[in-house]
């Protein structure tokens, strides 16, 4: 194909995924543009807001402690969830005694912990932390031992044939086995990271931006409520972006091979 | 085609002693399955395998023919009787073995390359990494792969991800490989490649074969020795020595009158054993 209509193509496929924004966009800068409404003001206010408050201005300092919350809770909760994933896979008799606990806190509503967090830890960093890396950590925990669990016999049956020692075998061979699966746990383990991260803040805080979005509703800034909602929007693209690209990095074999099934079908 | 082959070693050696056979089972009786409902898998099979020895084993589906490889593999224990690899029984998988599965796509690992496959087995072994390097490409060069080290096993067809595979076994200089029906999954124009490609490579690491198949023609044109096993109870019904002449080449060894003589009598015993 000639490059002119290659390049329009590329043009084309960014178009459909732009356009709906675009239209959104528009409709609500203008709709919203002559608003004397308290609750739902301009747009144009909300952006600069977004501009003054978080990326010039005082709210930077809630955005920085929320984001430590985040990353400190997440990377404890895929630790613990791979680890003890692991450790429950390896261990049968451990895993048959623990699994109707492991289920009881898995389909427990993490928020409703916020009162016994904060009875035990005060409403600090620790509380957020500890708060975050909880409800985190059941979609790895959960992925890790099923994908762990599934993985082909006969890749376990090569690998001590080819002299690969036990502990070799689940690093050579298990971990990355289980590893497209463990990656959708971690996935799901991002999202409710974050969820929390604005819920332990805005029941019990005084720093983040959970607390400036309730502090922001009670005193009837409704400016900052929204850009709140926009900053968070942005931080969960973000950390989409960052973690899908972690993803086609190390998974880039498990989808080459899939594109290759999926031709053969 | 196999220009360089010769006839396997005998089993006593230069100064008249009895060599050690490389396999030996001795009345191996597996069964799986506890109270509810056991399944004779062996009943009682007693071989031996000389060192240099193409044996092909034959049988109908269902003969216990890959639980038997399992248990020469190191990978099962026969529930009585005895497997012995050189002498020594078999408890768990002696670094002298290889294994080619018929399933190259569940065998070979899809996150490593192809090289990185292969280098797998010299990695455990603690083999340094210069001479890692070196014989990857020496064995991916004997099984016709020279350039294919940087692609991942997935992006071969089916007869490369199992030279690939074949590749792996061999890399570590195994005294005994044991084959799982490995051209099961491949066209025939390819299965005829193969077959000569292993024949090559036996002779070029000294390597005895033990090749389960259901496919006659396949063992009579490969083995020195082909070993029928019946289905139910399990039990060897006959040992055959091939002596058709090596080199074997596809076209005239099975257009010699010999190669439909055992074909005739192996189908035979198969068909029998059913």
């Amino acid at each position: 194909m000639p490059p002119g209509v290659a390049w329009l193509r590329l043009v084309g496929q960014g178009a459909t995924r732009v356009w709906l924004f675009a239209v959104l966009f528009l409709v609500w800068w203008f709709w919203s543009a002559g608003s004397k409404s308290l609750y739902f003001p301009p747009l144009s206010q909300i952006l600069k807001s977004v501009w003054d408050q978080w990326v010039t201005g005082p709210a930077r300092a809630e955005l920085t402690t929320s984001l430590e919350h985040l990353l400190v809770g997440y990377v404890i909760a895929a630790l613990v969830g791979i680890g003890v994933g692991a450790l429950l896979w390896s261990l049968r008799y451990l895993r048959d005694a623990t699994s109707p606990y492991l289920y009881f806190l898995y389909v427990l509503p993490a928020p409703v912990l916020v009162p016994a967090a904060m009875t035990l830890f005060g409403i600090g960093f620790t509380m957020k932390v500890v708060l975050i890396a909880f409800a985190a950590v059941w979609p790895t925990l959960l992925n890790t031992l099923d994908g762990m669990s599934g993985v082909d016999q006969v890749k376990l049956d090569t690998a001590r044939v080819l002299g690969v020692s036990p502990a070799g075998r689940v690093l050579r061979v298990v971990l990355p086995a289980a590893a497209p699966q463990i990656v959708a746990g971690l996935r799901n383990s991002l999202q409710v990271a974050i969820i929390l991260m604005v819920v332990s803040e805005w029941e019990a805080s005084s720093d983040g931006i959970g607390f400036y979005i309730s502090n922001a509703q009670q005193s009837f800034d409704y400016v900052g409520m929204w850009s709140s909602f926009i900053v968070l929007a942005i931080i969960g693209i973000i950390a989409n972006l960052l973690f899908v690209a972690a993803e086609n990095r190390a998974l880039h074999w498990h989808y080459g091979a899939r594109a290759v099934e999926g031709r053969n079908r | 085609m196999n220009g360089n082959e010769v006839t396997p070693q005998a089993a006593t050696s230069a100064d008249g002693l009895v060599a050690t056979p490389v396999v030996s089972l001795r009345h191996v009786r597996k069964v799986y399955g506890g109270a509810a409902g056991e399944k004779v898998a062996l009943a009682d099979i007693t071989f031996d395998v000389a060192r240099g020895e193409f044996a092909c084993v034959v049988g109908p589906s269902g003969a216990g023919k890959t639980t038997l490889l399992r248990t020469l593999a190191g990978l099962a224990q026969p529930t009585s009787g005895e497997a012995l690899f050189e002498g020594t029984p078999l408890r768990s998988v002696p670094p002298g073995i290889g294994v080619v599965f018929q399933d190259y796509g569940r065998s070979l690992y899809p996150w490593l390359t192809v090289a990185r496959n292969v280098e797998l087995p010299l990695r455990v072994r603690g083999v340094p990494k210069a001479e890692r390097a070196e014989r990857v490409t020496e064995v991916l060069a004997s099984v016709g792969l020279a350039d294919a080290g940087r692609s991942y096993p997935w992006q071969l067809s089916g007869g490369m991800q199992q030279r690939v595979a074949i590749a792996r076994s061999l890399a570590y200089r195994p005294d005994l490989l044991l084959m799982d029906e490995p051209f099961a999954s491949v066209d025939a124009q390819t299965r005829f490649e193969l077959e000569d490609l292993i024949l090559r490579v036996r002779q070029e690491f000294g390597v005895t074969v033990v090749f389960v198949t259901h496919d006659i023609d396949e063992a009579v044109y490969l083995a020195d020795r082909v070993i029928a096993i019946s289905k139910s109870p399990g039990v060897v019904t006959e040992i055959v020595d091939i002596t058709l002449p090596r080199p074997r080449d596809q076209i005239t060894t099975k257009a010699d009158p010999a190669f439909a003589r055992y074909r005739e009598h192996l189908l035979g015993l198969v068909m029998q054993g059913r």
